[in-house]
């Protein structure tokens, strides 16, 4: 039940945005984030419930590289 | 053509060979718990749960799906409400939880006026077009409630109520720790419930169980990473709250959801299928907000259920696999009497529940299908 869905801000109309999930796109109500157009959101039963860190996401994967450089040594 | 969400995809089978290797070199036998129904999807529905296994790493399913701990005396409430001819809106996996010895959905049949809805949204507006009240049953973690509470703070109609159903994850943790039935070396944390809560309100659990704590996100590098950061505490001796899903959760999780909810609900002390009453692990609405509670509203109605006890099906054993002490193959009735089409038990109705999950993606006998 607590499956949540990324997508991309499209259109915004006061608490309620028009979002892009990949080609399909839906609303979703953004009262909970302070998201504007062209941002990443992730969506939770019709609610967007936090911004989505598009450099964090790219990142991560280079974090896990140091973590498991690290981790050989354990 | 790649999408642009595909960023946010971790799916590469190389990095997911790589951190395997990782998992199978550090030569463990460990035993971690989830307690996220999407968790165990990704686990069963990508194979991980196997590869782990051949790994030593041993997967258990916690209390991890809102609909399967939702009680029988809540279904109960709902179904008698539904009979007195109250519009009920629920979300989909609701309808057919069964109760003692009816369901939503059966009751449907028999005239009750039941909608399946998408969003608590949804049925405000279903309550706009109608004189008559609408009750929602509300159910969900952390990562739904903020919804919930959004809507009845800006101002939900007056013949819309709902019928609080929710839970709150840390204290049903806690509660595991204490309980101490089975042995666990670390904790996968739900990745959609930290969203909101953030990663302060696990800390406790870690410092007075000394349990590492991991939150995870859903993909299955995902999992397998949050899984080989959890290896690596237990081996470096430590015991502490690290994040893996950092693309989506913040340290303070989502301050403008978290206050809303509170601001709306306040703590109370709720039963879980499979568990005792567990302190501070529900949710009521606060007296300012009343007037949207259909526990208040419909108290007649509700009154006779008060000294009434509600048992659990029998032989049914979703109490225990809900307490991770039991895999849903432990079930005699698991794939025969119960399955999807015919569930004797709420997890085996939810799509996130863990007999449905394991039920779906296993091979069953011909004839029988999820
Ligand atoms: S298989 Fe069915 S009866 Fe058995 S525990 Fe799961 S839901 Fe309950």
């Amino acid at each position: 039940m607590c499956l949540a869905v990324p997508g991309k801000v499209m259109e915004v109309d006061g608490d309620e945005a028009l979002i892009d999930f990949g080609g399909v796109t839906r609303k979703a109500n953004i009262s909970l984030v302070e998201a504007s157009e062209g941002e990443y959101v992730i969506v939770h039963a019709g609610y967007a419930i936090q911004k989505l860190d598009e450099k964090e996401a790219k990142e991560s994967l280079d974090a896990w590289e140091e973590i498991m450089e690290l981790g050989s040594q354990m | 053509m790649k999408s642009e969400m595909d960023n946010f995809k971790f799916r590469n089978k190389k990095t997911a060979e790589r951190i395997v290797k990782k998992i199978n070199e550090a030569d463990v036998e460990m035993s971690f718990m989830h307690v996220c129904g999407t968790h165990q999807d990704t686990l069963v529905r990508f194979g991980l749960e196997q590869m782990l296994n051949e790994a030593g790493i041993t997967i258990r399913q916690g209390p991890g799906c809102p609909v399967c701990v939702t009680t029988p005396r809540e279904i109960e409430e709902v179904l008698v409400l539904a009979r007195e001819g109250i519009t009920i809106t629920a979300y989909g996996d609701m309808i057919n939880v069964p109760g003692e010895k009816s369901s939503l959905s059966k009751a449907r049949r028999e005239g009750a006026k039941v909608k399946v809805v998408y969003s608590v949204d949804d049925a405000v507006k279903i309550a706009k077009k109608i004189a008559e009240p609408v009750v929602f049953m509300s159910v969900g973690f952390e990562t739904t409630t903020p919804s919930i509470a959004s809507m009845i703070k800006k101002g939900a109609p007056q013949n819309f109520f709902i019928l609080p159903c929710h839970r709150l994850v840390p204290p049903a943790l806690k509660a595991i720790m204490e309980m101490g039935e089975i042995k666990l070396d670390g904790l996968i944390e739900p990745g959609h419930v930290s969203t909101i809560i953030g990663m302060e309100p696990y800390i406790p659990l870690s410092k007075k169980y000394g349990i590492p704590q991991v939150i995870a996100g859903f993909e299955p590098l995902d999992l397998l990473m949050g899984i080989y950061m959890l290896i690596r505490q237990v081996k470096e001796g430590r015991a502490d709250v690290e994040n893996e899903y950092t693309r989506v959760v913040r340290r303070e999780g989502n301050p403008k959801a978290l206050q809303v909810m509170y601001e709306v609900f306040e703590p109370v002390d709720i039963q879980w299928r499979g568990f005792p009453t567990i302190p501070g692990s529900g949710l009521k609405i606060r007296e300012k907000y009343i007037d949207h509670d259909a526990r208040e509203e419909f108290k007649d109605i509700l009154e006779p259920l008060k000294e009434k006890d509600f048992g659990e099906r029998k032989g049914c054993l979703c109490g225990e696999v809900l307490r991770a002490l039991k895999e849903p193959e432990d079930c005699p009735l698991f794939g025969k009497r119960c399955t999807p089409k015919n569930p004797m038990g709420p997890c085996m109705v939810s799509r996130e529940g863990g007999c449905n999950i394991r039920y779906r993606f296993s091979p069953h006998p011909v004839g029988e299908s999820a």
